[in-house]
């Protein structure tokens, strides 16, 4: 076993009902180091979500059909039973969601809710895991903290309570922090505020991280590696500043001049043509040629393969090393 | 959180004030005149007016009622026209063998509705929760009454074991909680569970079902929690709803079935309204009604604040 | 009833291009929190000031920006431009007439002031097509049936949607994107002059997103219309205003060109939210946050100038004093002390002598 914290090799997911199979996840594979930050990009329909409950098998149980290799912190899990996995579960594996007002119960204080963590995934007794809940508060920049232990999740803040459920996602220490657009739903000067305190938090507690988000910036601003989705497959990874600089795919390149960045006012933005593929019934080859201005014959017969002009930076588009020359000239 | 408290406290005073009024009205509404239940049918003129005089039936309404209820208050209902007896007396013990009755129906039917509704509610589409439904469906619309007609038939009649009518051995007054009497109450107590167990099942269903939906659901599974400490969480955030419902349920059950209490002769206050209308028993009516009606409120009152108390977000202001 | 139109035209300019489309005094709205033993009866506990006071003029064909965060105020005033809520204080004025008896009747307000909100799902009546939904307010202000039928499926092409494939849908059939772009063809059904925009592509993909922009580019130089941009994103005002407004808690900390506040802000509130976008270069990050603690609540605002507990350069004069909207520049005012001369800061300008 190498020293990967994360490896995943073609993964699937599936999620099948009587009417329809949905494709979320097809053929994902990825590497991430101890300490390193991921940050998969996509819109809605992506499955750029469900990849993330994937890494947790958090999904669905009855419906949905997991297939390929997974392994996190070395456990393995697709092979794994339910009862591993919900000890594996808080405790070497962690997740913030985007919106803490629905994702945490309202009817328990913060204190109990990370309390609830503590004892179950370690032999503590309540007074050690109290002690541990109220410098968890503070490790995560509550002001008031003890006083916040007693709160209930609508008596806090937006930004309060996004730090409240980092702290419940920290108590016992997890190896991985996974993030599902955990800022989205908050204001500009509290987003900043808590992705620098989780960039914080990863360095000091030694954590890796994958953040999900539909916002370049974001990207920018905390990941290590960036992954590009698209119906369901990484369409282009690579490091944050070569991917932003020179995206490779087509995808990517729609995303970049999508978003409002020093645009020239007055200048049309670029937009990509047409919406998302169904899931349930995916072309046989690259799944953005409907939308794509490059595309050709070429690219329908078969799923293009990850390459690119220098290993780490790949891209799943035939016209790929063409694009590397001309990002040259 | 105490002005809170003190205000529900207050507000339950008007509202039973105004059940008061409503009853003392609806009984001088209703057609015949409370004398004639009184004097024979021949009785001449003069003996009628006295009567009536007597019983202070000659005096304006408002004044009959703001007589009334200064009685009410310190504690004298009055006595019954049919009886003479204190309406109280007449009361007492009939309310305590429907309390009686509509605690062990209201028990038994939580159970019931509780266990069923949990289980449609976590498996919801499945087979078990289409059984659970059809039941709970059954239990509501069956006439009770008629229930509890086969339930005498099936069980008092044809296997006889279980006794057909009155609250205990030879109808003797008073009640203990030993086997002679206990047998009694079975038979109506499941006739009376049978709607709450129904109602109370859909609410739990319901309630249940839409927890499970809520995403919290997700982070609890993703801090590894193990099945039953989930449960533990749905049961807490699902208490509020579920428990005003089992409140109103006890409420209605304790107002006495007239229906059931016939059927099975129960001595509870079902029965004694029912002859007191016939009657025209007017001070029993009515001191019934206002008792009946006085726990309805608190049972209301109490629910809500359990409520309050159970779920952080309702204010308290 | 009365004979019905056949058609509405835009109503015209009254007062001629340098008088404001708009003009907001003093505008405020206060709710009151109930509390106290009696409920409703006793004295209100506390206000929430959601506006307490704004200001400012809106041109003729511009687009202006309203940017802030949870608690400005920017929806609540969005809806009292809209005349969705009586102010508690303050004046709309529209063109130079104002709206009540006197003036515009809301009727006739209505006609030339339009909105799109931010959840299109929620915005539109779900029993209704699309069709009959941008068709309902030109029949309610007297249009024929037919006109008003002719006149949305002519919205529908202007937005690019085509109306023979999507005026009989449903807004569950359609998409986010879809939905919004018929909440845009809705307010433009009047004809109306402004068009109040609370937050109308902030539930969108960033794809999508660009191309709704796009089309309310197009659409305001099409028909001549004047925006009315509420957003948080901070990009997104950027691109598509020529002035922005920036609200905190309640009132307006700086409003100017946009190219200028966003190359050089004079308030302290706009320089920290500005600096709060995350880089998109990954070169280029940042380690300090520009402003620690969450926006405040509108209840029991602090004394003078509401962000100085937060601002880095505050100083006595700060929780005294109420800073007025003072000139930063050509055409750029911001309420801050370090832009009023003599105000007692330490880095106001010397009064004129």
């Amino acid at each position: 076993m190498t020293g990967n914290l994360v490896e995943a090799r073609d993964l699937h997911v599936r999620f099948v009902t009587r009417d329809a199979t949905v494709r979320a996840v097809n053929g994902v594979s990825f590497d991430l180091a101890p300490r390193e930050t991921l940050c998969i990009l996509g819109e809605s329909g992506s499955g750029k979500s469900v990849t993330l409950r994937a890494l947790m098998r958090l999904n669905p149980a009855k419906r949905t059909v997991v297939e390929g290799r997974l392994r996190v912190g070395g456990h393995d899990l697709v092979a794994a039973k339910e009862r591993t996995l919900s000890d594996i579960r808080g405790s070497v594996v962690s997740m913030i969601f985007q919106e803490p007002m629905t994702a945490l119960d309202p009817v328990f204080t913060i204190g109990r809710q990370i309390r609830e963590t503590i004892l179950r995934h370690e032999a503590v007794g309540r007074a050690e895991a109290d002690r541990r809940a109220l410098e968890l508060l503070e490790l995560v920049q509550i002001p008031s903290a003890r006083r916040r232990l007693d709160a209930y999740p609508h008596e806090m803040s937006g930004g309060l309570r996004q730090r409240a459920m980092i702290a419940i996602a920290l108590s016992c220490r997890p190896k991985l922090l996974l993030a599902d657009e955990p800022t989205t739903a908050l204001d500009a000067t509290v987003q900043i505020q808590i992705l620098l305190l989780l960039k914080q938090l990863q360095a000091e507690l030694g954590m890796g991280m994958i953040f999900v988000t539909h916002d370049l910036g974001v990207a920018g601003e905390i990941a290590d590696r960036v992954a590009v989705m698209y119906a369901g497959r990484f369409v282009e990874e690579g490091p944050v500043g070569a991917l932003m600089r020179a995206p490779l795919h087509p995808y990517t390149r729609g995303l970049l001049g999508a978003t409002v960045h020093d645009q020239p006012r007055g200048q049309r933005l670029t937009t990509i043509p047409g919406a998302p593929p169904n899931l349930e019934h995916l072309p046989r080859g690259c799944a953005f040629a409907p939308r794509c201005a490059l595309a050709e014959a070429a690219c329908l017969p078969a799923v293009p393969t990850l390459r690119g002009p220098e290993p780490g930076h790949r891209a799943r588009c035939i016209r790929v090393q063409e694009c590397g020359l001309e990002r040259a000239a | 959180m105490m002005f809170y408290v003190i205000r529900r406290i207050l507000y339950a005073v008007p509202i039973a004030l105004s059940v008061g009024l409503v009853c003392f009205m609806l009984v001088h509404i209703a057609p015949g005149d409370p004398v004639n239940a009184i004097v024979p049918p021949d009785a001449p003129q003069a003996v009628v007016e006295q009567v009536r005089r007597a019983y202070g039936l000659d005096k304006p309404l408002p004044v009959q009622f703001a007589l009334w209820l200064g009685h009410v208050l310190q504690g004298d209902l009055g006595r019954s026209l049919a009886t003479g007896r204190p309406v109280w007396e007449e009361l007492r013990g009939a309310v305590a063998n429907t309390l009686r009755l509509a605690v062990v129906a209201s028990v038994l039917g939580f159970l019931i509705g509780a266990v069923l509704g949990g289980l449609s509610g976590v498996f919801r589409g499945r087979l078990i929760d289409r059984a659970a439904t059809t039941v709970a469906v059954a239990g509501v619309s069956v006439p009770h009454y008629w229930l509890g007609m086969v339930l005498v038939i099936t069980f008092s009649v044809t296997f006889n074991v279980l006794p057909a009518m009155g609250a205990g051995p030879d109808n003797a007054a008073g009640w203990g909680w030993d086997w002679a009497h206990i047998r009694h109450l079975i038979l109506p107590s499941v006739t009376l569970a049978v709607i709450p167990a129904g109602i109370i099942t859909r609410a739990i269903r319901g309630t249940v079902s839409e927890i499970l939906g809520q995403e919290f659901i997700g982070t609890l599974r993703g801090k590894g929690l193990r099945g039953r400490t989930v449960a533990y969480h749905v049961v807490i955030n699902a208490a509020p709803q579920v428990l005003a419902v089992m409140g109103l349920q006890l409420g209605y059950l304790m107002g006495g079935s007239i229906l059931v209490e016939t059927v099975f002769s129960w001595p509870g206050t079902g029965f004694l309204l029912n002859s007191a209308i016939f009657q025209r028993d007017i001070p029993v009516l009515q001191g019934t009604i206002l008792v009946l009606a006085i726990f309805f409120v608190l049972v209301n009152l109490m629910v809500d604040l359990m409520q309050t108390v159970l779920d952080p977000r309702i204010s308290r202001a | 009833m009365t004979d019905r139109s056949d058609d509405l035209q835009q109503i015209p300019d009254v007062g001629g291009p340098a008088q404001p489309l708009l003009s907001v005094r003093g505008l405020t709205r206060h709710f009151a929190l109930k509390g106290g033993l009696f409920g409703g009866l006793g004295a209100p506990r506390a206000v929430v000031r959601a506006v307490d006071g704004i200001s400012f003029d809106l041109r003729k064909g511009e687009t202006l920006g309203i940017v802030g965060e949870s608690g400005c105020g920017k929806s609540t005033t969005s809806r009292l431009i809209m005349a969705l809520m009586r102010p508690t204080a303050g004046e709309i004025v529209f063109d130079g007439q104002t709206i009540g008896p006197g003036g515009l009747t809301l009727k006739e307000y209505r006609r030339q002031v339009q909105m799109v909100f931010q959840d299109s799902y929620a915005s539109l009546n779900p029993r209704l097509t699309v069709g009959d939904s941008i068709a309902f307010a030109p029949q309610v202000h007297g249009m024929a049936r037919q006109g008003a039928n002719a006149r949305a499926r002519e919205l529908l092409a202007a937005v690019g949607l085509e109306p023979n494939q999507f005026g009989g849908r449903y807004p569950h059939e359609l998409s986010g994107g879809q939905r919004q772009r018929v909440n845009i063809a809705r307010a433009l059904a009047l004809r109306p002059r402004l068009i109040i925009l609370d937050e109308p592509v902030s539930a969108l993909d960033k794809s999508v997103e660009a191309q709704v922009l796009n089309l309310l580019m197009d659409l305001k130089s099409d028909f001549g219309l004047t925006y009315l941009f509420i957003s948080h994103d901070l990009g997104v005002v950027h691109h598509v205003s020529d002035r922005v407004l920036v609200m905190y808690l309640g009132q307006v900390a700086e409003i100017g060109p946009v190219d200028r506040i966003y190359a050089g802000a004079a308030h302290p509130y706009t320089a920290a939210l500005l600096d709060s976008r995350p880089s998109m270069d990954p070169a280029n990050r940042r380690t300090e946050p520009p402003l620690t603690g969450d926006p405040p609540n509108p209840i029991d605002p602090p004394s003078g100038c509401r962000f100085h507990p937060r601002c880095r350069f505050m100083e006595p004069p700060c929780s005294t004093t109420v800073p007025p909207l003072a000139t930063a520049g050509p055409d750029h005012r911001a309420a801050c002390l370090m832009a009023l001369p003599g105000s007692g800061h330490s880095q106001a300008p010397a009064m004129a002598a």
